[in-house]
């Protein structure tokens, strides 16, 4: 809960707030410290007692669902301020082997885990049938861990910053095949906290607020053998809610914060988007695309691959990228002019989908 | 060392695991409107009709996508690695996770022909497993 408070603290500070102005809670969940409530839990802990609370349980995708939630209520009335929590202590509460046993229990309980399904397996046949679909090769995978870890390395707050090639990317001990390492995301503790306002509180009390364009949801299944495909995947759906409701299109983006918890998911995720034609996201990362001056850059922290996977925090760190890009404060990773970014979210087996599009106010 | 899991059987599973004891690959086709679906529940995912009639399978199927673990996610699979976990399609239209057994991993390729086999399961019952169809 230190966590989730330091986070908050630090997210009410930046936005001008006190905790008394704070009308709505919404947090996600925690494996280190497990509650029914965690909402309520939060809301003793920090000393502040919201008139709208609520806990939300969405995997990756739960960080950009709480932004989609809390702007429903501003836009209903139902509050003027809501805060949106997450953390963790993944890797001191649970321990890296502790954190894997614990998520490969997502796996279902008769068809999935009696046969070892871990998470990284489970993304891993999602890698092998891209290869034998799309083309998709293990150079176009290192290629995206590589770059997420030359943007780390130009953050301060990165988890892992030694520098990454092509060589070790690629040599690296298989976890399961065609998933090596450096394909998987780290194991961290870390939290994460934003404020979402009407526009009219914003005001009053910062000139640094971002405006919310678009966002959208899609959910198609929950376990690994109910996957309607492994090529082509809901966030489809939720983006393209999310640019209609934007008026904007992918080609209009200035950056963008996609959900990498393995390299397969950022490759398939661009694509079924349609950052990238089908079979195209692979050749265009081996060519800079998502490099700071590329195409689309993307992941400009590092990602969950080489910033930090603090569970729904993580995906609560790209939604914070993303805001710090379209302030200009991203200091030496900003990408020049950045006005769009579009943020995505998923959870399961790229199952809950959820994309958000931000805009500099 | 810790134990696998083993399937813990509920009301809408318990045709499909007493099947599996006995040797059988069941899965259920609505009558209403000839939906397959895996695993059982008591209504049709597609049509909502009650009571889809659960058939045996011939047990035949294609691998869809595979990988080979190298990272064990509990203790308790930690001997096994590397193996191979597989998305299989049956003939009739479902799909199971599975381990390829019968062979080395590197055996494993998608379109390969499977038939299903039954290992028995520590306190009684069976998991359904494939290995390579041999014509």
């Amino acid at each position: 809960m230190a966590l989730h408070a330091e986070a908050a603290s630090a997210a009410l500070a930046d936005a001008g707030l006190r905790a008394d102005e704070v009308d709505g809670v919404l947090c996600a969940y925690s494996l280190a410290e497990p509650h029914l409530m965690l909402s309520s839990v939060f809301n003793e802990y920090f000393g502040i007692a919201p008139s709208y609370s609520a806990a939300v349980q969405a995997g990756g995708a739960t960080a950009c669902a709480l932004v989609m939630q809390a702007a429903a209520l501003v836009r209903a009335g139902i509050c003027r301020n809501v805060l949106a929590v997450c953390a963790d202590n993944r890797l001191t509460g649970l321990g890296r082997s502790g954190a894997v046993a614990a998520l490969a229990e997502v796996g279902h309980p008769q068809f999935e885990r009696p046969y070892g399904m871990s998470i990284p397996a489970a993304y891993a046949l999602v890698a092998r049938r891209c290869m034998f679909e799309r083309g998709v090769t293990a150079e176009h995978l290192a290629a995206i861990s590589v770059t997420q870890r030359g943007h780390a390395r130009r953050h301060p707050k990165a988890q892992a910053r030694d520098p990454l090639t092509m060589e070790q990317a690629l040599s690296a001990r298989m976890i399961a095949d065609p998933l090596r390492l450096y394909d998987c995301c780290l194991v961290s503790d870390g939290g994460a906290a934003l404020v979402i306002s009407a526009a009219d509180a914003a005001a009053d009390h910062t000139d640094r607020a971002v405006s919310i364009l678009g966002y959208g949801q899609m959910n198609t299944h929950e376990h690994a053998f109910a996957m309607p495909s492994l090529t082509d995947f809901g966030c489809r759906q939720s983006a393209a809610q999310a640019f209609a409701m934007a008026g904007l299109t992918p080609a209009d983006i200035d950056v963008a914060e996609i959900y990498d918890s393995f390299t397969i998911t950022l490759l398939a995720e661009l694509e079924s988007i349609g950052f990238f034609p089908k079979g195209e996201a692979g050749p265009a990362i081996l060519d800079g695309a998502l490099e700071l001056d590329g195409v689309l850059p993307c992941n400009t922290h590092g990602g969950l691959l080489s910033y930090g996977h603090s569970g729904a925090a993580g995906g609560m760190f790209h939604i914070v990228e993303a805001v710090r890009q379209l302030r200009g404060e991203a200091e030496a990773r900003q990408v020049a002019g950045a006005e769009t970014a579009f943020v995505h979210g998923d959870g399961g087996i790229l199952s809950a989908h959820c994309s958000l599009i931000l805009g500099r106010a | 060392m810790a134990a696998k899991p083993v399937p813990l059987v509920t009301a809408d599973t318990r045709t499909f695991w007493d099947a599996c004891a006995e040797g059988a690959l069941t899965f259920q086709r609505c009558a209403a409107c000839g939906h397959v679906q895996f695993p059982p529940r008591p209504f049709c995912t597609a049509c909502r009709a009650a009571g889809p009639g659960t058939e045996r399978s011939a047990g035949l199927g294609t691998i869809h996508s595979f990988t080979i673990v190298h990272r064990a996610p509990t203790a308790a699979f930690k001997a096994d690695t590397p193996y191979v976990l597989a998305l299989v399609d049956f003939d009739e239209g479902f799909r199971l996770m599975v381990n390829l057994r019968g062979g080395p991993p590197s055996d494993a390729r998608i379109g390969l022909r499977v038939r299903v086999l039954f290992e028995p399961l520590a306190g009684g019952g069976a998991l359904p497993q494939v290995r390579p169809l041999v014509e």
